[in-house]
């Protein structure tokens, strides 16, 4: 679904991110990890087109991200608060995302009544501004908003940062169950080690923006992700 | 611990966006600041032998009117001037005492530019006064109670933050004081020039105000000191969501999506909210062209250009502005399923619709000639074909994010400013003027109006052409403005 080659971004001479070549294929759900500054952001920004790769390409679908926009009638993302409208309502947002992709009122309110458990009855019919939403529900609104219109790529960087725990639970359920039972590919990106191993299959540590590590999800991986992560530690000291 | 604050306002000044910019901008920013100070030096100055020209005693005009001045920099102050309560939250867990950051807060009000300005009319004025032969103690007293005055404004504004409909109020009062004075039904100033006469004449009368401003200060202090908690004085205030239906809008197929976001964007934002303020504003602008009230105005150029402004208030402050109104949210834009043509005819039918209402609501101009409403109408069938796309186009290369939440930088944004944008005004003030010009010389004024109506009307049919150049720079531009969005000040 998703083919990156010979990615790398510069700024001002520094390398903030080089991939030689990663596949992702559909279906699958992918998670990203390391520490601030590995370059994951930078990576799923660049997978969406908002920042321009110094060399290489990616490729979602048929086409590059950076020629053809195709890609954006099958990809949804949350990034961060920029992917929301901080004057309207929750209501109103869904549904402006739901003209965009193709869904009308019906059909966006079929799909938000799936989730009333994990709005916790806190967005919806709140006559509130999104702008005025806490961190953790302005999260919930852009996270759902990613599923309207059946999309096949969904984006989301550091899904689980804000959410109280019983969301964060809630959020595992429903990733899980999207790549497993739609065939949606799911791109997350996390710094809690252990949510990511439960939800993902497939797991990619980046470092300093180089991928250092690329492991199937299995019994052992959050032992080893965490002796990764503490070698590394130790190894600044 | 004063040493502090004064190092991190130091700081906050150089580093700020507006400081980064370059050099020629810097120079622009120091030449305005420059003008406004030299425009109040010289009315300080000029305002003196101004009056004993017109045979007038200076300083009783000066003063009978300075109700109005008075009451004016309030409104003002309120409309520009902010408590600065950003930068408070971060002094709360340092260890310094409340009382001193409340004092440092409202020490930085005193300080702010729309106090100090007023120094410059008022201590020319005074000296003026004292080189004159005006009783030196006299006129430091005087000048004493109208610095106080000042300062009674500055406190009573950090107490108006959020009140509104008070100085609508206010400022409504005083316009239909005005309008009684001018139309000789009731003057109010010989009361309150008495007042301000008094200040001058009874050399006690100073400590008044000057208590008054200390007073104000301390319940100031002790209001914010009380409220210094993030749920209090420090609270950004939610205000409740209302929904609107626009359905009624969908009849314009798809860019109904965008015009009904537009229209929420507009009603729901501080920001554009004084956009149209503006907008309404700039209707009154004709009255100094089409009154003859000033000279160099009153030729028949002068009135296209009058035209073009009275039509375009708003084409100017929100079209100028596109795509950087959607700044905040730029990204989800970016990475949604969005056609560029539709995004950029819900602007221009907003810009054009506007234009629209501003040509016929000009009509009031007929009560000065058909002449008149002549130039407001061709300046209005001018902005709707051609400056609608023009704005559109100049707008692309700006690449300011807008604070949708606050006003500042309503009025003049420094970095909008560039070669380009400059470029691309010509089109929209000289080119009308240029044509009227043509017809006039050449067969008449009636000639020259047609010209230029007929501009306008040819102008909509090179929209798609427009549109099509716009919708490359969006492309070609898109990575630089997002990177640009992102540098919030």
């Amino acid at each position: 679904m998703i083919h990156i080659h010979d990615l790398s971004k510069t700024y001002n001479g520094v390398t903030v991110l080089k991939i030689d070549e990663l596949h992702i294929p559909k279906g699958e759900s992918f998670g990203l990890v390391g520490n601030n500054g590995a370059g994951k952001t930078t990576l799923f920004s660049a997978l969406l087109d908002l920042i321009q790769p110094t060399t290489g390409y990616i490729q979602n679908g048929e086409a590059k991200v950076n020629e053809s926009e195709a890609w954006k009638s099958h990809t949804a993302s949350f990034i961060d608060e920029s992917f929301l409208i901080g004057y309207l309502t929750a209501e109103e947002y869904f549904y402006f995302i739901g003209e965009l992709r193709g869904q009308n009122k019906a059909d966006v309110d079929k799909l938000l009544a799936g989730f009333e458990d994990f709005f916790n009855d806190e967005i919806l019919g709140k006559r509130k501004y999104l702008r005025d939403l806490s961190k953790g529900n302005m999260k919930k609104v852009g996270i759902v908003a990613t599923l309207i219109g059946n999309p096949e790529v969904v984006i989301l960087d550091e899904p689980f940062a804000n959410l109280d725990p019983t969301t964060q639970i809630r959020l595992k359920g429903i990733i899980k169950k999207l790549a497993a039972e739609t065939g949606v590919t799911v791109l997350v990106s996390s710094h809690d080690l252990m949510h990511v191993t439960e939800v993902c299959e497939r797991i990619v540590v980046l470092e300093k923006g180089s991928v250092v590590n690329d492991i199937k999800t299995s019994e052992a991986t959050l032992k080893e992700l965490e002796a990764y992560f503490s070698k590394e530690h130790l190894g600044v000291e | 611990m004063v040493k502090h604050f004064i190092n991190l306002e130091w700081k906050s000044f150089f580093r700020s966006a507006a400081f980064q910019t370059n050099l020629v901008l810097k120079i622009f920013m120091a030449l305005g600041a420059l003008y406004f100070i030299g425009i109040f030096t010289l009315a300080g100055v000029g305002a003196y032998f101004g009056l004993e020209k017109a045979g007038l005693e200076p300083l009783e005009t000066v003063n009978r009117f300075m109700i109005y001045y008075v009451v004016l920099d309030l409104v003002i102050k309120y409309m520009l001037q902010k408590m600065p309560v950003v930068n408070i939250k971060p002094l709360l867990l340092l260890p310094f005492k409340k009382a001193k950051i409340v004092d440092f807060a409202l020490g930085k009000t005193m300080l702010s530019f729309f106090n100090i300005v007023h120094a410059f009319f008022f201590i020319p004025f005074s000296v003026v006064l004292i080189g004159q032969g005006y009783d030196p103690v006299h006129v430091i007293t005087w000048h004493l109670g109208m610095l106080a005055m000042i300062y009674i404004n500055n406190f009573i504004n950090v107490f108006l933050n959020d009140a509104m409909p008070l100085v609508i109020g206010l400022a409504s009062v005083i316009i239909g004081l005005g309008a009684l004075q001018y139309y000789g039904i009731f003057d109010v100033t010989p009361y309150t020039g008495a007042y301000f006469q008094g200040l001058f004449e009874q050399l006690w009368l100073f400590t008044i105000p000057v208590l008054l401003a200390i007073g104000l200060y301390k319940v100031a202090h002790a209001y914010f000191l009380k409220r210094l908690y993030l749920d209090a004085g420090l609270a950004a205030k939610a205000k409740e969501a209302t929904t609107e239906n626009l359905d009624w809008l969908d009849r314009f197929g798809k860019t109904a999506l965008f015009l009904k976001n537009d229209i929420k964007l507009i009603k729901r934002n501080k920001r554009s909210k004084t956009t149209v303020i503006m907008s309404v504003v700039f209707l009154f602008y004709g009255l100094l062209f089409f009154t003859g009230g000033i000279e160099s105005y009153d030729n028949p150029f002068m009135k296209i250009f009058a035209g073009i402004f009275v039509t375009g208030g708003f084409l100017f402050s929100f079209g100028q502005f596109v795509p950087s109104w959607d700044s905040s949210y730029y990204p989800l834009m970016m990475t949604q399923n969005i056609s560029y043509e539709e995004y950029l005819k819900s602007k221009w039918m907003l810009v054009v619709i506007a234009s629209g209402i501003s040509t016929i609501l000009g009509l009031a101009y007929l009560y000065f000639g058909w002449e008149a409403y002549a130039a407001v109408f061709v300046g209005g069938i001018y902005n709707m074909g051609v400056n609608g796309h023009v704005v559109l186009w100049g707008g692309a290369y700006i690449k300011t994010p807008i604070d949708l939440t606050s006003n500042k930088k309503a009025f003049g944004d420094s970095s909008s400013f560039n070669v380009k944008t400059l470029l691309i005004t010509m089109p929209k003030l000289l080119l009308p003027i240029i044509l009227y010009a043509i017809g006039h010389y050449t067969l008449g004024p009636v000639f020259g109006y047609s010209l230029v109506a007929l501009a306008g009307v040819a102008g909509f049919a090179f929209r798609d052409f427009m549109f099509k150049k716009i919708i490359g720079i969006y492309k070609a531009e898109k990575y630089k403005t997002i990177a640009a969005y992102k540098q919030k000040n």
